[in-house]
């Protein structure tokens, strides 16, 4: 018996070498394979989604209990006063709001006039919840407790409040995977809603990570006219992302050495650090016309 | 079957508290690597096998559910195993240096690949900063939490391992 046991873990080390071998085959080929051809997981998506998603639920859910008790025990003062500020943000807010109504209604007259459609059109919109962050710490991607099965697919974008948060970039039957545009391999065409000029603005650990802004590349603006403070919001341009998202205000604008570009950071209007619920647009946007009207253009 | 079902609910475990429960208790941006803890554990603990297959299904999941490329991960941890299963003859439960030197090395060895292969590839050349304000604040965390989570990882192992033996004797009579 003895005798046999030792045969058995002769063959049991020499085996481990094959293992190594024909598994990272398999790694190396399923790597070429979604580098290639762009899609991933399939039928690996869909068991693991069924295994791990309704736990994560559930650590979230309970997560949001305790918060939430957490956020009861606030001091009665300090809600006071913050009803007293509140108040009075209201009362600015109204008078805002009769001015913008009175502008609106002289818009529409004016686009009736003109016979314009609604320039931003309505998205459908979904909410669904954050349920799990990742888990190295080099990327901001998270994923959300929807999947194909609620009509998720990849390429929407994800919205939060009035901002823009970031697209899906996989989708599971009950769960997706969501790059936000912080994310340190995210580029998002945008521009500045007061100019209108086209600039790009991509994710980054790092100044993330030092004070929470985003940098942005590329802006030609000959006339100085981009302001500190200015809204910044998803280009027309962008084949991955809808038009007039808002996406953050400029922080600083600094000139390119080579005196015809600017680039600068931008604060992102979305919390990043506190994403508990966010809205998905259901509609994809339509590259195929974008293009064709690019190339018309030219 | 035990081992298989005991180790399954370990890795789901791990899995979950660290990208759900770690990530709100973040320090500095920064949350442990758990995973990284049990493959490297289950390496030097139980061999080149157990390391490999450990790793790669831990590598699997965070592919799926995180990464870029399916099977970027699962290569990666699944090397680590492997190699933390080269050191099974000089491990011995009672010392604790070793388990420490061994899994702090895994995860700064594992998040300089990273860096070399999603940063530094795509030109983002400033390691210093990387290394400062990502890599080592993981690794002084990973190694706070091992202190915990290894010597229950231990605990469990040695569980299993008497459970088999016994098992093994009641075959032999």
């Amino acid at each position: 018996m003895k005798k046999k046991r030792g045969f058995r873990n002769k063959k049991k080390r020499l085996s481990s070498k094959y293992v190594l071998f024909i598994l990272s085959g398999i790694c190396l080929v399923s790597i070429f394979v979604s580098l290639v051809f762009n899609i991933s997981g399939g039928p690996l998506n869909t068991v693991a989604g069924y295994v791990f998603i309704p736990m994560q639920k559930g650590i979230n859910g309970a997560g949001s209990y305790l918060s939430g008790k957490a956020n009861d025990f606030k001091t009665l003062g300090v809600v006071l006063e913050e009803n007293k500020e509140l108040k009075k943000q209201v009362d600015e807010l109204t008078e805002q709001l009769n001015h913008t109504k009175l502008d609106q209604y002289e818009l529409d007259n004016y686009r009736e006039l003109l016979e314009l459609d609604d320039k931003y059109p309505e998205f459908d919109k979904v909410a669904a919840k954050v349920i799990a962050m990742d888990g190295t710490n080099w990327f901001t991607i998270f994923t959300i407790d929807k999947g194909t099965k609620q009509g998720i697919e990849k390429g929407m974008n994800v919205i939060a409040g009035s901002g823009l948060v970031g697209i899906v970039t996989d989708a599971g039957p009950n769960f997706a995977k969501v790059r936000s545009i912080i994310d340190d391999s995210s580029n998002v065409s945008s521009m500045v809603l007061t100019t209108k000029d086209n600039f790009n603005v991509s994710g980054s650990l790092m100044t993330m990570n030092k004070d929470k802004l985003l940098p942005f590349t590329e802006l030609r603006d000959e006339d100085d006219k981009v302001k500190v403070g200015d809204p910044v919001v998803t280009s027309h341009v962008s084949d991955q992302y809808q038009e007039g998202i808002l996406i953050g205000y400029i922080n600083t604008v600094v000139t390119n050495p080579n005196n015809l570009t600017k680039s600068g950071t931008i604060t992102p209007v979305v919390d990043f650090q506190h994403l508990r619920e966010v809205l998905i647009i259901t509609d994809i946007k339509d590259t195929g016309k974008e293009l064709s009207g690019q190339e018309s253009q030219e | 079957m035990r081992r298989k079902i005991i180790l399954f609910v370990i890795i789901t475990v791990c899995f979950l508290l660290q990208s759900t429960v770690f990530q709100t208790l973040s320090l500095a941006n920064v949350a442990p690597n758990l995973l990284i803890i049990v493959v490297s554990a289950f390496g030097f603990m139980r061999g080149k096998k157990e390391g490999l297959w450990i790793g790669f299904f831990c590598g699997l999941i965070i592919d799926i559910f995180f990464g870029f490329y399916l099977g970027v991960y699962a290569l990666l941890y699944m090397y680590v195993g492997y190699i933390n299963g080269m050191f099974q003859k000089s491990f011995y439960p009672d010392d604790i240096k070793l388990p420490m030197l061994l899994i702090g090395s895994s995860d700064i060895v594992c998040n300089i690949v990273i860096y070399c292969l999603m940063f530094l590839l795509r030109g983002r050349f400033q390691f210093w900063y990387y290394l400062s304000s990502v890599i080592l604040p993981e690794f002084v965390y990973t190694m706070v939490i091992t202190i915990f989570l290894y010597f229950i990882l231990l605990k469990i192992n040695q569980k299993l391992e008497e459970h088999e033996k016994r098992r093994a004797i009641k075959f032999e009579l």
